[in-house]
């Protein structure tokens, strides 16, 4: 039962960066406008579809044979983040905007429409053009890197590569750069933020643009480590990637990051280890159950997060 | 703007709604099968709602409506009872619902775990299911247990509620729209693994057959009498709303809903407001879903998903959510486009795929489109109707009829020192 334990964190850990990197673009937008961005998990689909048209159009086209798998990668990546980013500015221009000030089950509501219909938009699109939305991505990397113990396959150690690289430069982006201290002052106070001359519409759209295209981004590593994706992939990893940037701490990148990867590691321990652990009565199914109970856990005993500040209520 | 429309007419003339019920009553009775006519006689429910004479009148004409010309002249027509107790299933959940999101304010997105746990109490007790885990050959039941079940179903889902709404007392807003989420999911996910170790719920393969009701000997199976007996229920759960709305717990959870933390410190109980308010809510869905169980005689877990859910969150925020009226036709809305008007449109497009006149790859189906459908229904409510169609109205206490009463003829407190102002 050990034996196939250092694969299994390796597989927990391929899961929990690509949980991090999408709960970072849930924490971004609930950060500066204290909402839970409902659409961020099919922006991440959206991602996973545009990378893998790009790559299926490309191959048919014959562009792909003596490409350098790196080169394609990186140009696909940037593709869908530019598309998804797009994507994420559109949903704010019209479903959002218009919102602030409302109640706030109002944009709540409008995020659910905009995910169902980003759902089935895309199923609608794939079934025009290709008649099925059960896409199958060509993969570009095959090999795989011996630890030892473990294997990692290349894809899935892009995909590690990939989000710390994302992390780290969102990290630096935030703390270092004149934008990123616009986003932290909106984040604090929005009217204070507008009386120092900070556009507040630009910062935030701003912080959809960056969120939604590091989603659109781990949809593209989505679909190159797992190989087939559908137009509802997005709405339960979104939960769960939300569910990381619970666990760690909302608003907070650190703790977003944090959370992804433990979420990740306990999600693959549990698949693995829970039937055998319980003769059989409970398996991997069980594994969302899991994932959900944690939620709804550090919620009730811990609603700041495993890094989160506990918020005072102004009265 | 509609509004100040609706106002200067002062409600439609009587005369035209009953002009409208008999037209649309021979319409339906003397052409087969159409659409537009059984459309019409559902539509003058509405009619009656804004007709210009009083209320008793005009529940006496949505009573007439609704309990002789539906089933004198669609009676014989199973597609349309299907359609109506569909209807009516769905105004019931809704209007379920209406006390957790529109009274209390407490966003539910996993609202059909209710609905399932009444369905599936039903279910495993009514059939062989549950000789898996009860010694002794005791089952199935005949159908005469549905009665009882309908309380029992009751019982479950509001257990249900209180288990789901004590731990969820701790979070509020948006936190508890995932919370309920992920609660609907867990529990979905539960009745679709646990044919093991014990097999309860059948797993994924559902359970069949469920005994339709029967009362004194006669087995109701036709959708004729499902529509009669949703109808029933749906009087209950109308006049329960009602008095909940005005009674003392229903002032709490409007309380509750504006603003928590002023509601504490008058004195309410968050606790016990919130969790009646879930233990309401999901009683009624556990009594619909012994009906839905009953009428569709198998249930599987599918039945029950999220999408499920948001499709009665749709109709409650549709129509206006806290507002009866507005529940009842949003839900009738919804309910109608997507188990008749979408399918209609689908059998359309498909007659002429077959002549060859149009060529649709099957997935571009419309009865398929309901994401999107209720995608931008969601959008565009919050976006221009953020209260809903038939926005709730909060009732106005009259300060001079209460100033005029006999319990002012003592002191009046705070409302003496409004005499100046009114006036």
């Amino acid at each position: 039962m050990l034996s196939i334990l250092p694969q299994v964190l390796v597989d927990g850990l391929t899961l929990g960066f690509m949980y991090a990197v999408v709960a970072l673009g849930y924490t971004m937008v609930y950060g500066i406008l204290e909402f839970i961005n409902f659409a961020h998990g099919e922006i991440f689909m959206v991602g996973a579809f545009v990378g893998t048209e790009v790559l299926l159009i490309s191959d048919s086209l014959g562009a792909l044979e003596g490409m350098n798998p790196y080169v394609a990668f990186v140009l696909t990546l940037v593709i869908a983040m530019a598309l998804t980013g797009g994507l994420g500015v559109l949903i704010e221009r019209i479903a959002y905007r218009p919102l602030r000030g409302a109640p706030r089950l109002v944009p709540l509501i409008s995020a659910i429409g905009v995910s169902f219909l980003l759902q089935d938009l895309v199923r609608f699109t794939e079934a025009i053009a290709r008649n099925e939305f059960y896409l199958n991505t060509p993969m570009l990397f095959s090999g795989s890197i011996s630890l030892g113990v473990a294997s990692i396959p290349t894809k899935g150690f892009i995909v590690i590569v990939l989000a710390i690289i994302m992390m780290i430069a969102l990290t630096l982006f935030i703390s270092k750069t004149k934008w990123g201290i616009a986003m932290r002052a909106v984040a604090q106070d929005q009217s204070t933020a507008s009386l120092m001359t900070i556009n507040v519409d630009k910062v935030i759209m701003l912080t959809f643009l960056i969120g939604s295209s590091l989603g659109g981004a781990t949809g593209v590593l989505f679909s190159q480590n797992y190989g087939t994706i559908d137009p509802y992939i997005g709405f339960i990893l979104g939960l769960k990637a939300f569910t990381a940037a619970v666990l760690g701490g909302i608003g907070n990148l650190r703790g977003a990051m944090v959370g992804g990867v433990l979420l990740g590691l306990l999600e693959s321990l549990s698949g693995a280890y829970m039937g055998p652990l319980t003769g059989g009565a409970f398996g991997a199914e069980y594994k969302d159950v899991f994932a959900f109970s944690i939620l709804i856990l550090v919620l009730l005993f811990k609603p700041e997060g495993l890094f989160g500040e506990a918020v005072k209520e102004k009265v | 703007m509609a509004n100040i429309g609706w106002k200067s007419i002062k409600g439609i003339p009587l005369i035209f709604t009953l002009i409208w019920i008999a037209g649309f009553a021979a319409a339906l009775h003397f052409m087969d099968k159409s659409v537009i006519a059984f459309l019409g006689i559902l539509f003058s429910i509405i009619l009656i709602y804004y007709t210009n004479t009083s209320k008793n009148m005009r529940i006496i004409l949505g009573a007439a409506v609704l309990l002789l010309i539906i089933p004198l002249v669609a009676g014989d027509n199973r597609y349309y009872m299907e359609v109506a107790s569909q209807v009516g299933i769905y105004v019931a959940m809704a209007l379920g619902l209406n006390i957790v999101v529109g009274f209390a304010g407490l966003l539910d997105l996993g609202y059909v775990a209710f609905f399932a746990a009444g369905a599936y109490a039903y279910a495993i007790f009514s059939t062989s299911q549950a000789n898996q885990f009860i010694p002794g050959e005791l089952f199935p039941l005949s159908g005469e247990a549905f009665w009882p079940f309908l309380i029992i179903g009751l019982i479950v889902a509001a257990i249900f509620g209180i288990l789901l709404g004590l731990p969820v007392l701790r979070v509020k807003g948006d936190y508890l729209a995932i919370v309920t989420l992920g609660f609907g999911e867990i529990i979905r996910i539960i009745f679709n693994n646990l044919d093991k170790p014990i097999n309860i719920t059948n797993g994924p393969q559902g359970i069949t057959p469920i005994p339709q009701p029967e009362l004194f000997g006669i087995k109701m199976s036709t959708p004729f009498y499902f529509y009669f007996i949703v109808l029933i229920v749906i009087i209950f759960i109308v006049i329960a709303n009602i008095r909940f709305e005005h009674s003392r717990l229903g002032r709490a959870w409007v309380a509750v809903r504006e603003d928590e933390l002023a509601a504490q410190s008058m004195g309410i109980s968050l606790l016990n407001a919130k969790l009646a308010a879930f233990a309401t809510g999901a009683s009624f869905a556990g009594v619909v879903g012994v009906i839905f169980a009953a009428k569709q005689t198998f249930i599987d877990p599918t039945s029950f998903t999220l999408m499920e859910s948001i499709g009665i969150l749709v109709m409650v925020i549709l129509g206006g959510s806290g507002s009866i009226p507005g529940v009842i036709l949003g839900a009738a809305f919804v309910t109608v486009l997507q188990v008749q008007l979408l399918k209609e449109f689908s059998n359309f497009l498909h007659s002429l795929q077959q002549s060859g006149i149009i060529n649709l790859p099957n997935q571009l189906d419309p009865s398929k489109f309901q994401r999107l459908i209720f995608g931008i229904m969601l959008i565009l409510v919050a976006l221009y109707r953020p209260n809903g169609l038939i926005p709730a109205k909060r009732k106005k206490n009259d300060l001079d009829a209460i100033k005029g009463s006999k319990y002012a003829e003592g002191k009046l407190g705070i409302l003496s020192k409004l005499q100046g102002k009114e006036s």
